[in-house]
């Protein structure tokens, strides 16, 4: 299967700081792969760089088969985009967020209208098509979002710790839909502070000052580094990290 | 230290409720968490108790003052670790410990022991803005300045929100020497796993208050009992058991599910698992996390 993200020795360099050092990693399509690092790790960096909005220094990266020096564009109308900070307009209802979104990937009416019902559907917030976003509750807020960035049918969402906040039944309600989309073939590349999602994902990723520190199914880390969970074996790897954010 | 009394406080003019009937103290060099989502009301009882709100109904007390009556006492006498970092960010490391210094009278030599653990970690960087600081290394600062008067209780509003796994852990080291020490901690967190690392907590949703207990008799007082499964496709394994007649409740937890019945005996379960095609699926009883306490009384 040809995978949806490739890099080889993707590099970043701000003056003589490296951010991010010669990352190689391939994610397949429908994937959920976790990325995790300590903050100020590079993950910021690396994620950046995979939706077209920062240029590398050296080494070489395609999503969905566009190269990111030279097909930002192409990139970022393939992507989905999700942070806990910023995704969606309060002012606007909840019809209002999912065509605005539609509208600016170049939807058509027709197509956004038929989408805006199926969301809705899905989601169960059919009563609160009308309610501005910045009356519904935080947990809601999320599962839009998360919607909203699948609006376009991308093939690769990006999730910037999606979750924060949340009582922990939402939290799952979240990854249900997270499961769902990667079910239909959605790639999901995600990153999180909470140490139970990283068990989620197929795959996972642990950054450590610039560099990927280790790449595998969570089941397999856990065995290599002989420990019960992911927490441990991310303490173990980011404890050793010698630069400071 | 600290009492509540049937607190309850609204907003805009009595339509929205933020805390009904909270009742509860906390006793001397005792750390208490209160676990909760956001809008739980959690940053409300913080800005009670730190009188720099008024309570519609209900009286309260930190180290015995009254929260109106003695508002000036408790300020002088109290830390507060707001949620969105009160630090000033066009002042460097040590700019911003000297004003708080300052503004309670005292010094950063005066007390530098309680907060020497902590700042020998920013030290290095004391000169850097702290607008321009990480998200670790802020933490530590906020902690630094509200401890820098020597307060006998400390009121931490969600100090390890968006911080790393790594932060986060040696923040709980540090408030650990602070409670040998005699402080009284109240701290709140939507890290369920925090809440371990507290001498009692309080579970708080929607302005109600569902338990207060210590970590393990929240955990000894799970009702029913609690397996875990494990194996197969993962999601699949969720929706086959969610979709099992005698499953009460499942969540993924982890790698594994946590699945409670509507029956603890339950001999067909592993039949029916096999009859969806999962092979090699695992079923142990286990002991419930509070997470796990949590979900159920969400679920009430």
């Amino acid at each position: 299967m040809r995978p949806v993200i490739k890099t080889d020795k993707l590099t970043k360099r701000f003056g003589a700081f490296v951010a991010a050092n010669e990352l190689t990693f391939e994610v397949e399509k429908g994937e959920i792969f976790g990325f995790l690092g300590a903050n100020g790790a590079g993950k910021t960096t690396a994620m950046r760089m995979l939706c077209g909005l920062l240029m590398p220094s050296s080494g070489k990266a395609t999503i969905a088969g566009f190269d990111v020096y030279t097909q930002t564009d192409q990139i970022k109308r393939r992507i989905g985009y999700m942070s806990q900070k910023f995704s969606l307009y309060d002012d606007l209802t909840v019809t209002e967020n999912i065509r605005f979104y539609g509208g600016i990937y170049g939807m058509e009416i027709k197509e956004i209208k038929a989408k805006t019902l199926e969301l809705l559907a899905e989601l169960q917030l059919e009563k609160e098509a009308k309610t501005l976003v910045r009356d519904l509750p935080l947990g809601w807020k999320q599962k839009l979002a998360f919607s909203v960035s699948l609006v376009h049918s991308p093939d690769i969402v990006f999730l910037d710790e999606p979750t924060g906040g949340v009582d922990p039944v939402t939290r799952r309600q979240f990854w249900d839909l997270i499961y769902h989309a990667a079910d239909k073939g959605v790639t999901v590349f995600v990153t999180t502070h909470y140490m139970d999602e990283a068990e989620y994902c197929n795959r996972v990723s642990i950054m450590v000052d610039g560099v990927i520190a280790a790449l595998d199914s969570p089941a397999k880390l856990k065995k290599k580094y002989g420990y019960d969970n992911i927490e441990d074996v991310f303490y173990e790897l980011a404890r050793k990290a010698k630069r400071s954010e | 230290m600290i009492t509540l009394n049937n607190i309850k406080k609204t907003y805009n003019k009595g339509t929205v409720s933020a805390v009904q009937n909270i009742n509860f103290s906390v006793n001397k060099g005792e750390i208490f968490g209160l676990i909760g989502p956001d809008g739980a009301g959690k940053t409300t009882l913080f800005r009670i108790l730190t009188t720099l709100l008024l309570a519609d109904e209900g009286t309260a007390t930190v180290n015995g003052f009254d929260v109106v009556k003695d508002y000036g006492k408790i300020r002088d006498c109290v830390g507060y670790m707001p949620g969105k970092f009160s630090l000033y960010q066009d002042l460097t490391i040590e700019e911003n410990l000297n004003f708080f210094a300052t503004v309670f009278g005292t010094t950063i030599r005066e007390n530098y022991h309680l907060i020497k653990d902590i700042y020998v970690q920013i030290e290095p960087f004391k000169n850097r803005r702290a607008g321009k600081l990480s998200g670790g290394m802020k933490q530590k600062l906020a902690l630094c300045c509200a401890l820098i008067h020597k307060p006998v209780v400390l009121f931490l509003d969600e100090p390890t929100t968006g911080v790393d796994v790594v932060s986060r852990k040696e923040f709980w080291e540090m408030l650990k020497r602070l409670k040998a020490q005699g402080i009284t901690i109240l701290v709140s967190t939507a890290y369920m796993d925090e809440a371990k690392l507290c001498d009692r907590i309080a579970l708080i949703q929607k302005g109600k208050i569902l338990s207060i207990e210590t970590p393990e008799k929240i955990v000894e007082s799970f009702p029913v009992k609690l397996f875990a499964i494990r194996g197969g496709k993962a999601y699949k394994l969720l929706e086959d058991m969610r979709a099992f007649n005698g499953t009460d409740s499942c969540f993924a937890f982890g790698d594994a599910l946590h699945v409670t019945f509507k029956n603890d005996e339950n001999n067909t379960v592993l039949q029916y698992l096999d009859s969806k095609g999962h092979i090699g699926v695992s079923i142990e009883t286990i002991t419930p996390t509070v997470e796990d306490c949590f979900i159920r009384l969400l679920k009430k």
